[in-house]
């Protein structure tokens, strides 16, 4: 039996399509989003956001909503507010986002424990689950991923400009708050569908490790962007299908996989600039 | 007095919170003018750019770009910041920093550049002279090549004045004597105003002279007057240090004849 087979009967079962389907939009909306995340330096930001988003899942579990719901809701506001802190208050910025993180977390925990019944799949909101994948939720990842796309191809050279150097993009007049605030925004759409893949706690590591691999190679922020989508891909598929053969959960994989190629990629860059000269 | 007015600042009164840095500010900035404002450190240098870019209001008085109020007249301004050390790391080549100098009001309005944006990005990077470097990512080039594509920048703004912020900081001797020369070319079509805390550099190429510690002394001359030396006294510390005296110093001061 050859290594193809094993691929093709892996990926005859539809749990797995729609598992390998979820990791490529995903892999786009984080390539785009984590490389904006990476170079604004808003990495605990982004942390913030997919914690607090606890908040609208336990909210909606005790109100009998769809979770995705009130997970889409709680980063939407928790990442304006904290873009409005972090414009205000540059100076302590990261000790109210630490405040949000916690109060999001606190809420979630409080309402489900509130909610009476079976809630095993809780977990997989923390751990992400990405062998559940629905067809509702594929159909919420391409809605993100569209957005995503006209979001950074519409806006690349306002969005460029204001990572780049924030005072003179103001200088010239750019709506730079706006600009910021909605950037904030798709980082929390992105967070929530990354959520159904690896989970609120590992979200940070899908939308930071392809740019920072990225970022070793190649010094342009479009070419970043398309690497990382790239890398993003590999990760997963690779994650994916040793999950499956060695009976893992994926999410976790994905990640180790993830980690361990920008450890290899940072090595194989030392060693090509000690070789260089 | 009779040039068209590009910055005026009348009493202006500025700070953060509770800390005052400025204090009873007048300046008056004329079109052809080249200004350079030295003051020590944690003089006020930083929050006088602010108010003139419209970035602080102050707490008092009124600042005029261009006879408008500084947030409708920034635009006129080719801001050239201090270069950070941590955008150095970021990944943007020289073409796309000084394309920044393009960009519209209207984020929608960037998704192209075009025939004319591009060809005022070329010749802002010929007048600087680093149109070879257009392809190079910017943590390639050097202290004084970084600082040229800033001032590429703020160039290809087509601005009616050049504020410069402490353009030398990271700059070695040879190359920021080259920026000088450059800068007085410049000046022929643009007013600038140039502030520092290194006055050797500043005193051998700008027009006028002025000083920032907490106040403003400015008198449209080139010379540092014995007013200066006693409001802002820091300054021919420096000066001193330096060992140029004779250059700005007005000739009937005493005592200077040390060199």
């Amino acid at each position: 039996m050859t290594m193809i087979n094993q691929i093709q009967i892996m990926f005859s079962y539809d749990f797995m399509r729609n598992a390998l389907y979820a990791s490529l939009l995903v892999g786009v909306a984080c390539g785009l989003i984590g490389t904006l995340v990476v170079l604004n330096r808003i990495v605990f930001l982004g942390g913030g956001i997919a914690h607090a988003a606890y908040g609208g899942i336990g909210l909606a579990y005790y109100f009998g909503q769809d979770p995705m719901l009130g997970a889409i809701l709680f980063s939407i506001l928790s990442a304006l507010g904290m873009g409005l802190v972090h414009l205000r208050t540059k100076a302590r910025s990261d000790t109210l986002i630490g405040v949000m993180w916690s109060i999001g977390m606190a809420i979630g925990i409080i309402f489900v424990s509130l909610t009476p019944g079976f809630k095993a799949d809780l977990m997989s909101y923390l751990f992400g689950s990405l062998l559940a994948v629905s067809g509702a939720d594929l159909r919420l990842m391409a809605v993100v991923v569209v957005l995503v796309i006209a979001f950074v191809v519409l806006l690349y050279r306002s969005l460029q400009a204001i990572s780049f150097d924030e005072t003179f993009s103001t200088v010239r007049n750019l709506p730079v708050a706006v600009l910021y605030l909605v950037m904030l925004v798709m980082i929390g759409l992105t967070v929530v569908v990354a959520i159904r893949v690896v989970g609120l706690i590992m979200v940070i590591a899908m939308l930071t490790i392809p740019p920072a691999t990225a970022n070793l190679f190649l010094k342009d922020m479009k070419g970043m962007m398309l690497l990382s989508i790239g890398l993003g891909w590999l990760f997963s598929a690779v994650g994916l299908m040793v999950s499956f053969a060695l009976n893992l959960q994926a999410g976790s994989v994905i990640i180790l996989v993830a980690s361990l190629s920008y450890l290899l990629a940072a090595g194989v860059k030392k060693l090509i600039v000690h070789l260089k000269p | 007095m009779t040039g068209q007015a590009v910055i005026e600042l009348e009493d202006v009164w500025a700070g953060y919170e509770s800390d005052r840095v400025l204090e009873a500010v007048n300046f008056r900035m004329e079109a052809g003018d080249y200004v350079g404002l030295i003051g020590p450190n944690g003089g006020g240098k930083t929050t006088l750019i602010k108010v003139i870019l419209g970035l602080i209001k102050p707490e008092r008085g009124v600042g005029r770009v261009m006879g408008v109020s500084p947030e409708k007249g920034r635009h006129f301004i080719g801001y050239v910041p201090q270069i950070q050390q941590n955008d150095k790391e970021f990944p943007i080549k020289v073409w796309d920093v000084v394309s920044m100098g393009r960009l519209k009001t209207n984020p929608l309005s960037n998704l192209f550049l075009s025939e004319t944006d591009k060809a005022v990005i070329e010749r802002s990077l010929r007048q600087m002279d680093i149109l070879d470097l257009a392809k190079r990512s910017i943590n390639e080039l050097s202290g004084g090549q970084r600082q040229r594509v800033t001032i590429a920048r703020a160039l290809a703004t087509e601005p009616k004045i050049l504020l410069l912020d402490e353009p030398t900081s990271s700059v070695d001797s040879r190359s920021s004597s080259q920026m000088y020369d450059l800068l007085a070319e410049l000046n022929r079509t643009i007013s600038i105003l140039l502030i520092s805390h290194d006055l050797t550099a500043i005193s051998t190429y700008v027009k006028t002279i002025g000083c920032v510690n907490r106040r403003l002394v400015y008198n449209g001359q080139k010379e540092i007057t014995n007013e200066m030396l006693s409001s802002a006294y820091e300054c021919p510390v420096d000066l001193v240090a330096h060992g140029i005296p004779h250059r700005v110093l007005p000739p009937h001061q005493e005592g200077d004849d040390h060199d």
